[in-house]
């Protein structure tokens, strides 16, 4: 058993129906949050870590996606077995979401304030005053200097990096107990970058939220998460400590991932040689293969991999999803 | 040895045109005094966040723009100031690759046709003898022959940045402007691309002026790197000396900001203050004084000139004056 | 040599295939779309084959059998001098055919140019060509064509004339922003950046990238344009008598003999509803299956 979940998704299915066929863009996948850690899932474009998170908020656009099959439970209860009006209640406060593109999920017609005062009266029985003057000190907690004037302005007039933090404001102005941040950080300048990174770190540990972090960076991840889950196909393929994936990444994706990332050598002290390739490319979702997605691009895949691997714990609090894990190529 | 390119004190100012009568209010300083040249068979890598001005420098090098003033030399040549027939024949000393592979070919067009026009275009071989040109162009940038009919939307996004840079070297240039080329690419094939621009340079002796903002990337690939903050350049030197031994203040904090994927490494980071100001109103002094962790007094005044602190070390800072 | 022949040989046929396959496809999704080019191809066959299907001819005047009732001699009946309406009618399909098709030609190769060049070169001759657009686009389309047919005379070239000048602004407009949008493209700069002359990037990397947008506007202005010829013939400006124009032989009989014969307003009228409907139709389907956020 895992200690104090906060969040557990078991079974998680999600599929498109699209004129190209039936696409699974998330099979089968389960995974547990801590209390007060940072999971991150992390994977390429089209691996589902998107429509995962989603689906956990039930925001997946139905039709053409629907959520098919799993439980998402949220401190015990499931939100997949809920009204739609009971979701609408957690989402912005029970668990709330940032998404990569802050200029596009801000109304551009609303103060920012507006916008934080709006999520507050929506969730808790508040004045009009009372919910500016929490949109104020949400402001000033995610470090907006001027916090009572900027609450007056108006998105356009905010830099890429303070709309963002605002996005961060609005999430956590219901004291959400899951945080959901989905590539927060992708559109930013690496300098923005690393103060928006700071800040959730920060924010996490004063307010003790849980982070579920999703990204395609496998230094974001290093530098900011407790535990990794790697997604590859729709589906989980390996789950670890972030010490234990970066020293022992069991799964040949994990493992072609990390070669292929240039590491700042002067800092990480690794020596610059030649990238590792993943040969081939990510199969559409709508035409996998039967068996281990990843074998037409693997080097250690034999008729085995015809067979879907079932996920085992090879290390301590590591499991992975290979019929050939850890075995040299 | 001559350098392929040599950029001399390039600027480019747009205007910016408020009112009814569109008169003219500002300037956007977008590259405000940039010089730097890259030897035959070299990497520059050119870094920089967004609005530094790193992509107009290679749009101004490749006359998409023309500059506002300086100097653009290839092979002795200033093409800053030649008429567009006058540029041909240096157009194929100089092709470019760009970031989005999606926009930068055609729709229309089947790949093989798309790399076979600049061959048209230039008299360089028609008919039979392009078709095995561009067969072979394929095969050097790892696409299969077969898929020349195949048009642009058949191909995934590393392969249309193959195509991409197989027409960027139908005409057997000596440069390589790549801008941002492996940005919109998913990591395992950004990869590949890097990999094959690399087998390229040392097969051919191509020299890259390389665009990025990821700063792993260019330490990967580049011989030279340029830092660029709010339109000129505040640090140049070459890769090792740079990164291990970066001068500017700005090129530690973007260096620290860079997050490295290795959990054990616990580095304690230099975070910086604030926004990169507007180009329209860059800060009086040193462009960087305004986010500047060592700033004195000193720095709000002066603009710090770029100076040489080792030999092929040039920083633009007093602080670092030694 | 022979075995990329036979290669090449064995793709046309597989291409063949697939596009048949492809049409059967649209047919099913779009069946309104199908039914609107059923109609047009109808109109079309109609007008090319009018002498072979038609046994009267439609200018021959005939005192005695004015007015009949549709039925046996005529099918569709008679009108004040006698003449067969069904004849009338198909070989007014030619006229109207002629004058819509050629007017939509015309007015879209002059808004083609146009906007190609005044998006592609911009400045100053953009602005002005503009000012120019918005002067015609000012006027209402079947306004400015009566004020250049009375200007021309009546004639079937004057009137193709007359209404392809009004339908120029809309194609300039369309062609104009679409090149506009296109010229940032990066394939474009990469066109630049090879020394392609801006003749070559206009003709081969903009205007084929413009043509779906052209296709879906000449349909529907292929509609308005049957319709602004049976108005100007209506008004007695568009294509002479005695040729069969459908517009004309509402005029002529509308007022007088609306309760007393309806046959002659009912089947120009018709014919003009069916024409315009079934453009208006494959317009739809066209705007649908062109758009590229439906190409899969």
């Amino acid at each position: 058993m895992i200690a104090d979940p906060i969040l557990e998704v078991e079974g998680l299915r999600t599929v498109f129906f699209t004129a190209a066929g039936l696409v699974r863009a998330v099979e089968d996948v389960s995974f547990t949050l801590r209390r007060g850690e940072v999971l991150a899932v992390v994977g390429e474009s089209g691996c589902g870590k998107s429509i995962t998170a989603l689906s956990l908020m039930r925001l997946v656009p139905t039709p053409p996606g629907r959520i098919v099959a799993g439980t998402v439970k949220l401190a015990g209860r499931d939100l997949l077995a809920i009204s739609e009006a009971e979701m609408r209640d957690v989402r912005g406060n029970a668990m709330s979401m940032i998404f990569q593109e802050p200029m596009t999920s801000l109304n551009p017609v609303l103060t920012i304030g507006d916008q934080i005062a709006e999520t507050v009266r929506l969730h808790r029985k508040v004045t009009r005053a009372q919910a500016w003057d929490r949109a104020v000190e949400m402001l000033r907690l995610v470090r907006i200097p001027e916090p009572a004037q900027r609450a007056r302005e108006y998105p356009h007039q905010l830099s890429g990096g303070m709309r963002q933090r605002a996005m961060i404001a609005i999430a956590l102005a219901c004291d959400p107990q899951v945080l959901i941040a989905d590539e927060p950080t992708t559109a930013l300048d690496v300098t923005i970058q690393a103060q928006i990174l700071d800040l959730i770190l920060q924010l996490q540990r004063e307010t003790g939220t849980s982070v579920l972090l999703i990204t395609h960076d496998l230094g974001v991840v290093a530098e900011t998460a407790q535990r990794v889950v790697v997604m590859y196909a729709g589906r989980k393929i390996e789950e670890a400590t972030v010490e234990d994936l970066f020293e022992f990444p069991l799964h040949p994706y994990t493992n072609g991932l990390l070669g292929s990332i240039p590491h700042l050598a002067a800092i990480s002290g690794a020596v610059a040689e030649r990238l590792q390739e993943i040969p081939g490319m990510v199969p559409a979702l709508s035409n996998l293969p039967a068996g281990c997605a990843f074998a037409a691009r693997c080097a250690r895949a034999d008729d085995k991999c015809n067979d879907v691997p079932p996920l085992v714990e090879l290390r301590p609090d590591h499991i992975v999803a290979c019929w050939h894990a850890g075995a040299t190529p | 040895m001559t350098p392929v390119l040599q950029v001399e004190n390039l600027k480019k100012h747009y205007p910016v045109k408020s009112g009814f009568l569109r008169r003219t209010t500002g300037q956007v300083f977008a590259v405000d005094g940039v010089s730097f040249s890259i030897a035959p068979g070299q990497t520059l890598g050119l870094v920089g966040e967004s609005g530094c001005g790193k992509s107009t420098v290679a749009r101004a090098v490749m006359r998409l723009v023309a500059p506002t003033s300086g100097r653009v030399l290839v092979e002795g040549t200033d093409i800053a100031t030649l008429s567009k027939a006058e540029l041909r024949p240096y157009r194929r000393q100089m092709q470019m690759v760009f970031q989005d592979p999606f926009s930068s070919l055609n729709p229309r067009m089947s790949a093989g046709d798309i790399v076979a026009e600049p061959l048209l275009v230039h008299g360089v071989a028609h008919g039979d003898e392009a078709r095995a040109r561009v067969a072979a162009l394929f095969a050097q940038v790892g696409l299969r022959p077969a898929q020349m009919g195949n048009f642009p939307h058949q191909f995934s996004g590393g392969q249309r940045q193959r195509i991409s840079i197989a027409r960027a070297l139908a005409l057997n240039p000596r440069l390589i402007v790549a801008d941002e080329p492996v940005s919109a690419l998913d990591v395992s094939i950004q990869a590949q691309v890097i990999n094959l621009l690399m087998d390229l340079q040392r097969d051919q002796g191509l020299a890259y002026l390389f665009i990025a903002h990821d700063l792993a990337v260019v330490e990967h690939i580049a011989h030279q790197v340029a830092v660029m903050y709010l339109g000129r350049i505040v640090e140049i030197a070459d890769k090792v000396t740079l990164f291990r031994n970066p001068t500017h203040p700005y090129t530690r904090a973007l260096l620290s900001a860079v997050p490295v994927p290795n959990p054990k490494l616990k580095r304690k980071k230099q975070l910086l203050e604030g926004d990169v100001p507007s180009p329209m109103r860059p800060p009086p002094g040193c462009p960087f004084h305004t986010r500047c962790p060592i700033a004195v007094a000193r720095c709000s005044v002066d603009v710090p000139v770029l100076k040489e602190r080792d030999t092929g070390h040039l920083a633009a800072c007093h602080l670092a004056d030694g | 040599m022979a075995e990329t022949y036979s290669r090449e040989l064995h793709r046309a046929g597989a291409d063949a295939t697939s596009r048949l396959a492809r049409f059967r496809l649209l047919l099913r999704r779009y069946p309104l779309g199908a039914a609107g080019a059923f109609i047009l191809v109808v109109f079309v066959l109609a007008a090319i084959f009018a002498d072979a299907i038609t046994l009267l001819d439609p200018l021959k005047t005939n005192a005695p059998e004015k007015l009949l009732r549709p039925g046996g001699g005529h099918w569709f009946g008679s009108d004040v001098m006698g003449r067969d309406i069904y004849s009338r009618i198909i070989y007014g399909a030619r006229i109207s055919l002629a004058v819509s098709l050629g007017a939509t030609a015309i007015g879209s190769l002059l808004g083609v140019a146009i906007g190609l060049a005044s998006g592609y070169l911009g400045g100053n001759f953009d602005l002005f060509v503009q000012r120019i657009m918005d002067i015609l686009q000012a006027l209402p389309l079947l306004v400015l064509a009566l004020v250049t047919s009375a200007a021309l005379g009546p004639s079937l070239q004057n009137t193709i004339i007359a209404i392809a000048i009004p339908m120029i602004p809309a194609s300039a407009r369309v062609i104009r922003a679409n090149t506009l949008s296109l010229r940032e493209a990066a394939y474009i700069e990469a066109a630049q950046i090879q020394g392609m002359s801006e003749w070559r990037i206009a003709l081969r990397h903009i205007l084929p990238n413009t043509v779906a947008p052209l296709i879906v506007l000449a349909t529907a202005q292929l509609g308005s344009a049957i319709l602004t010829e049976a108005s100007l013939s209506f008004l007695g400006l568009g294509v002479p008598e005695p040729a069969p124009s459908w517009g004309r032989m509402l005029s002529d009989s509308a007022a007088e003999y609306m309760r007393t014969a309806p046959w002659l307003v009912i089947f120009p009228g018709a014919a003009i509803s069916l024409m315009v409907f079934g453009t208006n139709l494959l317009g739809d389907a066209l705007r649908d299956i062109l758009d590229p956020r439906q190409r899969g």
